[in-house]
């Protein structure tokens, strides 16, 4: 298995144990996003676990707060704060909320949870950067139902105006919102086109192949002008067979029984 | 006002590198210079609050101290959750401009009343408050907050209010301003109704009634040892401001309380109905009595029972 595949079934695994201990949410949300992680950190972002303010650093935004799990899990393989912490995911005097918070956990770029507002603040890092002619991009990771958030198509039409060409806005598509299926709540389609038309770069791509992830995260990052938008195509709870494509595990934290056979699927694959 | 601001503004980025400026498509003939000497440092937004302050927080986060301006309840209102959540949740260095504050947008109609802005300003954690009583305030004022750390809410006047003390030269964060020394009655006033304060002063003046007068840019941090002092020291003591409950009047009435100093207290504020009446600003704080003659009624009422 190659590194970053390694990676992403080790933080699918801390995910489950943590939501799992904590009896929280969002287990399928993490689930869905563990490869995009896995890559970035892996592969794509360039930073320094000793040094988490570095100057030249790349900015990553978890803007679907609520997939905090995943990212407190990959920051801690990335060597940002010690893997024992997870074990204090949610739990009184934690640092590490439901939500992602940066107070107290390095390598957190920004708090967030509520949704809408990661995009426009990797829009002023991204401006940021380019005033002060620093080589950093800026990604920030927006699940699909935060989509219906307005603040969000502000910065979508901002970006291109300001030529941000070292944003790339990532949206873990798992087509599953809060309540139901995104296509009946609020249908988003046609999608893609909806970015291109605003003057994004569009790249479409199955969130769950690492080559393609890589390959596509490094062909955005090098555009002249415009933004670039990775619209990932996933499944909610992927990994897991029993989560996958279900909104109850929006919600829903796996028992004892239930986290041994998710372990067990996750160690099946090579 | 809000020439003194820009004038400020420009002087202190000539210097300071770090100072960027957000509009959020508002400013016309007030923000060109700013924008012409400082193109790298100067973003119009478009008409889009809520993104201009994510952005505020993305450059405060990437070391600049970032001043984005609107009028009325624009910057505060509209945008909430961005400064409550990007902003003041990560204490970072953004002002956040509000001009024409209280009625001085009064016949443009209620929506653009800012009139509940302090109460909710004041909520905010980390979160500095400050209206300054005219330009020369304004302008030190300016000065202090873009060397100041953590998100300040700035409450300007439009424009044409009087310069009152152009005696001041310095000003530190919480200051409370004494304008005259008097007597027992002091007279407490934030933002641009510095000048009723002083109306009134000089009116009591002529019936033998000597109030102390002060101005209070400050809302928060507000020095409470001098508050302290002042208010022990009063019998009467009259609040002035361009604001519904919740902001100088209410925060006084809450320490006199928590300090059980033994005054009494009367608030001019706005009235905490829907202002549906068009007018002026000076229609619309003499329809609510916020002007001098109402007070003075009152400063007398008071003599009289002493």
């Amino acid at each position: 298995m190659r590194d970053t595949e390694r990676l992403a079934k080790t933080i699918r695994a801390h995910a489950l144990k943590m939501v799992a201990a904590a009896k929280a949410s969002h287990i399928g949300s993490c689930l869905s996003c563990a490869d995009i992680l896995a890559v970035l950190y892996g592969e794509i972002l360039s930073f320094n676990p000793t040094c988490p303010d570095d100057a030249d650093r790349d900015i990553f935004i978890m803007s679907k707060g609520h997939a905090a799990a995943i990212l407190y899990a990959v920051l801690a393989e990335s060597g940002f704060f010690p893997l024992s912490w997870l074990e204090t995911y949610c739990c009184n005097g934690s640092v590490l909320s439901g939500h992602v918070s940066k107070h107290g956990v390095p390598g957190v770029e920004l708090s967030t949870g509520s949704l809408g507002h990661g995009l426009s603040v990797g829009c002023g890092f991204a401006i940021a950067a380019n005033a002060d002619k620093k080589p950093s991009k800026t990604f920030v990771l927006l699940s699909d139902g935060e989509c219906d958030e307005g603040s969000n198509w502000e910065a979508i039409l901002c970006a291109p105006q300001f030529k941000l060409n070292n944003l790339i806005a990532i949206i873990d598509y798992n087509k599953i919102q809060s309540f139901g299926f995104v296509k009946d709540i609020i249908n988003l389609e046609p999608f893609a086109d909806k970015w291109r038309s605003f003057g994004w770069n569009v790249y479409e791509v199955d969130g769950h192949d690492h080559n393609a992830l890589k390959s596509v995260f490094r062909i955005s990052a090098v555009d002249n002008v415009k933004p670039s938008v990775v619209i990932a195509h996933t499944t909610k709870g992927q990994g897991v067979s029993y989560m996958e494509n279900e909104l109850l595990w929006h919600y829903r934290n796996p028992n004892e029984g239930q986290l041994k056979q998710a372990i067990a699927e996750l160690d099946k694959v090579q | 006002m809000r020439t003194a601001f820009i004038e400020s503004l420009i002087e202190c980025a000539r210097s300071n590198r770090y100072i960027w400026l957000l509009t959020a498509d508002l400013g016309f003939s007030v923000l060109e210079r700013f924008r012409d000497e400082f193109p790298g440092r100067f973003i119009n937004i478009g008409i889009a609050e809520q993104n201009m302050i994510g952005i505020a927080a993305g450059l405060a986060l990437s070391g600049k101290t970032v001043f984005v301006y609107s009028i009325a309840n624009f910057p505060t209102f509209r945008c909430l959750e961005q400064i409550r959540n990007d902003v003041c949740f990560h204490n970072l260095n953004v002002i956040v401009v509000a001009v024409g504050s209280g009625v001085g947008y009064g016949s443009s109609g209620y929506t653009h009343h800012g009139i509940e802005d302090l109460a909710l300003m004041r909520a905010l954690p980390n979160m500095s408050v400050v209206a300054p009583g005219d330009s020369t305030e304004t302008t030190l004022v300016t000065q202090l907050l873009t060397l100041s750390k953590g998100p300040v809410y700035l409450r300007l006047g439009k424009s044409g209010e009087p310069e009152l003390d152009k005696s001041l030269s310095t000003i530190n964060m919480g200051d409370i301003l004494q304008f005259i020394r008097g007597s027992e009655i002091s007279i407490l006033t934030t933002g641009g109704v510095l000048d009723i304060a002083k109306s009134v002063v000089q009116e009591c003046n002529t019936i033998g009634i000597f109030p102390s007068g002060y101005s209070v840019p400050f809302l928060k941090p507000m020095n409470e040892t001098k508050l302290y002092e002042i208010l022990t020291q009063s019998k009467l003591v009259i609040t002035i401001e361009e604001h519904k409950e919740g902001g100088l009047g209410t925060i006084i009435s809450e320490f006199i309380t928590t300090n059980r100093i033994a005054c009494e207290l009367i608030k001019f504020r706005l009235p905490e109905f829907v202002i549906h009446e068009v007018g002026s600003q000076n229609y619309l704080r003499d329809k609510y009595g916020l002007n001098a003659a109402n007070i003075l009624q009152s400063i007398k009422t008071f003599s009289l029972k002493q």
